[in-house]
């Protein structure tokens, strides 16, 4: 390797650790995200043109044409993309990374195993690879509505348990063995792409911001695998980077949800209760109308919103700024409650809402907002379920009990909006509904937002 | 056993590394605000995308007789230039909404 390219590598991956803590101001953040780019792009050139092998001008050609494609194509995805759809796009884009080490796994696995060392490193390598790419393909499909409903499997955890203790068996005896069959090879591919699969199927709704963040960790530890592979610095350490920052979020993610990181990673959500809560008589539902719920705000003097994904699915981010704009306007103060893991993924909401120009200020976290319901008149929730369902504090049988949760039963009215009764990503019952306080707004957000907006301009 | 001292030996300066980075990462995410989480995932999913120069790597060692080590090779440098450009892109995007708030 040239000196020049070590020392690119290694401007690169100052880049990306800047670029990191950049990240984490919102002021510096774009920068930090455009240095980053920055290096990574330095990175890519230097590698393609400063080595001291003789590479034929098709390879050159090829790999051309695989970065223009590449580029063009990622380009107009994240171009074209709604904002509400950015999980399951970082989902996706995370799948492909996965797929490349993957990819690059099974090439060097007929190449250079040659003693224990490498050969351990590539098989980890084609392991990680395939289940972040299955993975995240299958929490992509589950985001965008491809896969429905949450898979039950019968007793999926032994399975899953069982099923990647028999991966784990192949990966070492192929290392250990020293066998370079091809058959064996496309065995343990097939294997962990078949447990990336079990292992994100059954998960559902809560957990799902979690397991992204998991996968995305999980990525960047096979773009570390491959770095060890080539002695190659940049890849290692941005692997690295991207591995431990992708377990902390992970972990901070899962501290906001009362569960622990092996809870989830082992024993996904277990929907069996919930499935029987159903059964459990709650009460009744009082629906209510959008004059009604008009007349109820337009007399309010504080407000509280809680979004959650149904807002994100409607699309109705700029209507619910409209409302808010109306009710300030008519001297209410309105104030929104943003849990942390409202939406499919952390800060889901805050992205939502920045694009409809909401207020900063205006956005207030579960820990602050939580006293102050008590002091709401209306509370407004607009496609939200889990996050606001009181059995995470009384159900010691519910599967969220112990999740920390907007305290939203504690204001003098409830106004839920839901496009109707069925319960929600998680399928666990929330008797939130049949709270004597709480009046259902049916509808889609958008459609009952926006005739929300009218009765309340009529006044 | 040999192997793996031998390995140990040689590759010291990678176990430090390794290490180091680990801490780096940790520190950088620890502090940060639950607003910047989304870009900040979508930031680092991007940055995983260096495993890009793997897949580059692994053209340049090809044979150009070899069709499956470059079908395998091409497909793995089109998915990483895909994260790296849609992941940078995507993050850039919901940045821009940030900003012109205020």
């Amino acid at each position: 390797m040239s000196v020049l390219l070590s020392i690119i590598y290694l401007i690169a991956t100052v880049t990306f650790v800047i670029g990191l803590i950049k990240l984490g101001h919102p002021e510096t953040a774009k920068n930090g995200n455009l240095i980053a780019a920055g290096g990574m792009g330095l990175a890519i050139v230097g590698t393609i043109f400063l080595h001291d092998l003789q590479v034929p001008a098709i390879i050159y050609i090829l790999i051309g044409i695989a970065i223009l494609i590449g580029s063009i194509l990622g380009w107009i995805i994240s171009v074209k993309v709604e904002m509400t759809k950015m999980p399951e796009l970082v989902s996706l884009f995370n799948g492909f990374g996965g797929a490349s080490a993957m990819l690059i796994g099974l090439v060097e696995f007929s190449k250079n195993a040659d003693n224990i060392m490498q050969a351990t490193t590539i098989v980890s390598g084609i392991i990680i690879g395939a289940i972040t790419f299955s993975g995240s393909i299958v929490a992509w499909g589950k985001l965008n509505g491809s896969f429905k409903s949450v898979v039950k499997i019968p007793q999926h955890n032994i399975i899953n348990n069982l099923f990647f203790i028999g991966v784990i068996i192949l990966a070492v005896y192929m290392i250990a063995s020293g066998v370079h069959n091809s058959f064996l090879l496309y065995g343990l591919l097939a294997g962990g792409l078949l447990y990336g699969i079990l292992f994100v199927l059954p998960i559902g709704g809560a957990d799902m911001p979690v397991v992204i963040s998991l996968l995305n960790s999980l990525t960047g530890i096979a773009a570390a695998i491959t770095g060890v592979l080539y002695d190659n610095m940049v890849m290692l350490v941005g692997g690295i980077l991207v591995g431990s920052a992708g377990i902390i979020l992970t972990i901070v993610m899962c501290k906001a949800m009362n569960r622990t990181l092996l809870s989830v990673i082992f024993g996904s959500f277990t929907v069996t209760n919930a499935v029987e809560g159903v059964n459990k008589t709650l009460g009744t539902i009082k629906s209510t109308t959008a004059s009604d719920t008009a007349i109820m705000m337009n007399y309010a003097s504080n407000v509280i919103i809680v979004p959650g994904y149904g807002l994100a699915v409607a699309q109705a981010q700029h209507v619910i700024h409209e409302l808010e704009q109306l009710l300030v306007k008519k001297g209410v103060t309105v104030k929104y409650a943003i849990h942390p893991v409202a939406g499919r993924m952390p800060g889901h909401m805050n992205v939502l809402l920045a694009e409809s120009n909401v207020d900063y200020d205006m956005l207030i976290e579960m820990d602050d907002i939580n006293p102050q319901f008590n002091n709401a008149d209306v509370v407004l929730v607009v496609g939200a379920n889990d996050v606001v369902n009181p059995a995470a504090h009384n159900d010691p049988s519910s599967p969220i009990y112990g999740m920390p949760i907007l305290d939203v039963e504690n204001a003098k009215h409830i106004v839920v909006n839901k496009r109707s009764m069925n319960a929600g990503y998680a399928g666990i019952e929330n008797e939130l509904f049949y709270n004597s306080k709480t009046s259902m707004l049916f509808g889609d957000a958008k459609a009952a937002l926006t005739a929300l907006v009218s009765e309340l301009k009529n006044m | 056993m040999d192997q793996l001292i031998e390995f140990i030996s040689n590759n010291i300066q990678i176990a430090y590394i390794l290490i180091l980075s680990t801490f780096v990462g940790i520190e950088v995410i620890k502090s940060i605000p639950a607003v910047l989480h989304t870009p900040l995932m979508s930031g680092a999913n991007a940055l995983s995308g260096v495993v890009i120069v793997g897949a580059i790597l692994v053209m340049l060692h090809s044979d150009p007789n070899d069709y499956l080590a470059l079908t395998l090779g091409f497909l793995a440098v089109v998915l990483g230039i895909l994260n790296v450009v849609g992941g940078f892109a995507v993050t850039h995007r919901m940045l821009q909404m940030f900003k012109k708030k205020k």
